[in-house]
């Protein structure tokens, strides 16, 4: 039984790994993606 | 959604991740015949149907896209077949290593595991057809004919242990729970469900930022 554990640790660090670096990716798009909106709606702000 | 009821709902999430993660290290005895290496089954299952409820978001969306044109369908497709195909990869990891010590093997080409690795390459397509693809409307509707189309495989997974013959099969016919796998196994998927709509509702809200900054650069260019 204890020589499973090692498949039982890398499966769950598998899920938790993707579960961040998901989580993360999402935080960083938003954060780029709003970095990018506050830009324009200056550029758009100053043209009016 | 407020920032405050988004705080609370990510509040939520991490509570019932603690609850899952408890239910199935402190709570659930250790399944007798496969060991420890068993308790993979109540994230692996979970991720599973949570990749299928992706699925059939994305079908229902790709129609509803398909019937009204309506961008809002679109965003929704696109943000859950990314879900759908992150649950789809948690799945196809987490099975071979559960499968290397109980089979002897990672892989075997068998019909529930063929079916679940083609289901997983028809999102993934899906998702390449919606980067590489230009911002026409070309290319959501292509990727919407695919999102309906690549749904026909997900009863042929969910079916598959049942419509090929027993020998050919590695995953059982029937699964018998004791009543605390089961209590384990609803708590996994509780926390399971929760924590993709949290991901689906956050996903959505990029793809909204990403429109009106689309919407942004059309006026500047305009102008």
């Amino acid at each position: 039984m204890e020589s499973t554990f090692s498949y039982l640790f890398a499966g769950y660090a598998a899920i938790w790994i993707l579960f961040f670096a998901y989580l993360l990716r999402l935080r960083r798009r938003e954060k780029d993606l709003r970095q990018e909106l506050e830009l324009l709606r200056d550029q758009v702000a100053k043209k009016q | 959604m407020s920032a405050r009821l988004s705080n609370l709902f990510a509040a939520l999430v991490f509570l019932s991740m603690i609850a899952a993660l408890g239910a199935v290290f402190l709570y659930v005895p250790t399944e007798r015949t496969m060991g420890l290496v068993q308790r993979i089954f109540y994230f692996h299952v979970p991720a599973a149907i949570s990749a299928f409820l992706a699925f059939f978001i994305v079908f229902v969306a790709s129609i509803q896209y398909l019937r009204t044109q309506e961008m809002k369908w679109d965003r929704l497709a696109l943000s859950a077949a990314e879900l759908g195909v992150l649950f789809g990869l948690i799945v196809l990891i987490t099975g071979p290593i559960w499968a290397r010590p109980i089979w002897g093997v990672y892989w075997r080409w068998e019909p529930r595991l063929t079916s679940m690795l083609i289901l997983f390459s028809m999102y993934v397509a899906y998702l390449m057809v919606r980067s590489y693809g230009t911002s026409s409307a070309r290319t959501p509707r292509l990727a919407s004919v695919l999102g309906i189309l690549a749904f026909v495989n997900v009863p042929l997974v969910y079916y598959s242990v049942n419509l090929w013959a027993a020998e050919q099969q590695l995953h059982p016919q029937k699964i018998a729970l004791e009543p605390p796998m089961k209590y384990t196994l609803y708590i996994c998927y509780a926390a399971f469900l929760l924590f993709f709509l949290f991901l689906l509702q956050r996903r959505l809200e990029l793809e909204k930022t990403a429109d009106a900054l689309t919407d942004l650069q059309q006026q500047l260019s305009d102008d």
